[in-house]
């Protein structure tokens, strides 16, 4: 995901002069091309990430689209308070990229497993909070980050995830349609995709499967198409079960059925991690397994 | 010579004294002990035009000390950013005059409050403004006790890096924060002072007594040719102006009752 973010954000800067990169010191192997290609819009600002998020603030106050990127819960948990009220509440264009959302750094410990962030930032007032499921949704959400205003968190894996959609993606903010399926749906958001669209075909169960990459705002009609056509659902997410994707699912249905959009409402079940650490080494498919992030 | 500034300083303390009084709000001793810097600033520094307060060529002024707001609410009213009595609803429900400041009033480009913020955003603009080669300039007003803030450290670091010279920061240090001396909480000149710190970071520094005018202009002026970010360690007193608060760490928090108003308007008044 993270090589489809940059070739992105490469294309996007070619054509828009405000798109500036910001780095918290990290990036290795990743953000050189862009370094290379536009140095009067790119900074490594250093291992400072409470600073990095002002500067993009006061980038963004001055026309830039900004784009700050580092691993997981750094520029993002580190600088809660600066993303709130610096970046939210002045509604500044700066768009923060994490990699490694969930265990995708599994092996290297708790520090970096991003397993609260979706929930923090979906709090905050102005927020835009997506965690694409592929390199084709990766492509899609940068794009059109770098084409709207104001603050969005962009959730990434790392690098090497399957290409689930063939279909090029027509609006990134919507629910995206993997398989159709009878009586049970699986909403994904993140890298979870290819795992539950391997666990469907493995077990060859008729099931529908939708990637939900924006989280808020979330897709609240396409959400209604599947509570009319699936009376179980599913919802899977490699973040802390409660107050993160599911909560948000579950809180739009319930939204659904109260205005009526809705005339029952579906048996719903949240995959997530159960309220845990994991404090033991492992690979992202090791620690999924053991903190509880797999359709039954 | 500076008889016409200090009459304006005696107008804004006595502002800022009124509206605490009046609305009962605190933090007035941060609001006096910096009073004499912003009326200098808005008088002769800043570039600015209160008719179009995003006007592109203006000076770009970050306050980082949010909670002493009455001293720049009063500056700018005294600028003409607003009229009538649009400041005497401050802290009122449904006015943007918050009591710490607030972007949503005319003239104020960040809101702040939570302490360390604006500095790093100083330096974001700061940055913007090189790479844009602009012609404005970017000020950051901090206060003493607020150099706690690690972020801070991160910013000074980052501008002198980058050589923001375009970037200059105003400390007003009152020797006074929320529950005690800075020397009693986080004492900022161990080991060294401040002045060697900020020097040792790569910052050009001038050491003035904040409450002479004199010294103010002096600073100013000798910075703004500097090949690196400046910093002016401005020695102020809390409470400044009036006996009964001065150096007194209760007047982070106490509004004027009746009879300290009067007094204290009257000190004002009679001050030479």
């Amino acid at each position: 995901m993270r090589t489809a973010f940059i070739h992105q954000l490469l294309e996007e800067a070619r054509a828009n002069p405000a798109i500036f990169l910001l780095v918290g010191d990290l990036g290795y192997s990743v953000v050189e091309p862009f370094a290379e290609a536009f140095p009067d819009r790119f900074l490594n600002v250093g291992i400072a990430e409470q600073n990095m998020t002002g500067i993009a603030a006061g980038l963004a106050m001055e026309g830039y689209n900004v784009f700050t990127y580092s691993i997981g819960n750094f520029p993002t948990l580190r600088c809660m308070e600066q993303i709130r009220y610096d970046v939210c509440y002045h509604e500044l264009s700066v768009k923060i990229v994490a990699v490694g959302g969930g265990y995708a750094y599994g092996p290297l410990g708790a520090s970096h497993h991003t397993t609260e962030d979706i929930a923090m930032l979906r709090s905050i007032p102005n927020m835009r909070v997506c965690a694409p499921g592929d390199p084709a949704e990766t492509k899609a959400a940068t794009a059109y980050f770098a084409h709207t205003q104001g603050p969005g968190y962009l959730r990434l894996g790392k690098a090497g995830e399957p290409l689930v959609h063939t279909n090029a993606i027509t609006d990134i903010t919507k629910l995206q349609k993997v398989m159709d399926g009878e009586e049970t749906a699986v909403l994904t958001t993140g890298g979870v995709l290819a795992l539950a669209k391997n666990h469907i075909q493995s077990h060859q169960l008729k099931w529908g499967l939708y990637s939900v990459p924006f989280i808020k705002p979330i897709d609240f009609s396409g959400i209604g198409d599947v509570c009319r056509t699936y009376h179980t659902i599913y919802t899977i997410e490699e973040h802390q079960r409660f107050a993160g994707f599911g909560s948000a699912v579950l809180e739009t249905i319930n939204e659904l059925y109260r205005q009526k959009h809705i005339q029952s409402f579906p048996q719903v079940c949240c995959i997530g991690i159960e309220d845990l650490f994991v404090s033991f080494a492992g690979s992202q498919e090791y620690l999924r397994e053991m903190a509880g992030v797999k359709l039954p | 010579m500076y008889h016409d500034i200090s009459i304006k300083a005696k107008q804004i303390r006595e502002r800022i004294l009124t509206l605490a009084y009046k609305k009962k709000s605190s933090h007035v001793g941060g609001a006096l002990s910096v009073a004499d810097i912003l009326v200098y600033m808005y008088r002769h520094v800043l570039r600015y035009d209160p008719k179009n307060p995003a006007y592109p060529e203006r000076d770009r002024f970050f306050y980082s000390k949010g909670h002493a707001c009455l001293a720049l609410y009063a500056v700018l009213e005294d600028s003409g950013f607003f009229t009538g009595d649009t400041l005497n609803g401050f802290t009122e429900n449904g006015s943007y005059f918050t009591s710490h400041v607030n972007h949503k009033v005319p003239g104020v480009e960040l809101s702040t409050g939570s302490l360390g913020h604006a500095l790093s955003v100083a330096c974001g603009v700061a940055l913007a403004g090189k790479r844009k080669n602009a012609a404005w300039r970017v000020y950051c007003v901090l206060s003493d006790g607020e150099l706690n803030e690690g972020s801070n450290w991160e910013a000074i670091l980052f501008a002198a890096h980058h050589k923001l010279n375009n970037l200059t920061i105003i400390i007003d240090y009152n020797k006074i924060q929320s529950f005690g001396t800075t020397r009693e909480v986080l004492d900022l000149d161990v080991g060294k002072p401040l002045l060697d710190k900020l020097d040792a970071f790569g910052w050009s520094v001038a050491q003035i007594n904040g409450h002479s005018f004199e010294e103010i202009e002096c600073a100013f002026a000798s910075v703004k040719n500097a090949p690196k970010p400046q910093a002016i360690i401005a020695h102020t007193v809390k409470g400044k102006g009036v006996d009964f608060m001065e150096n007194k760490l209760a007047w982070h928090y106490k509004s004027p009752n009746d009879e300290e108003y009067q007094n204290a308007i009257a000190q004002i008044r009679q001050a030479t």
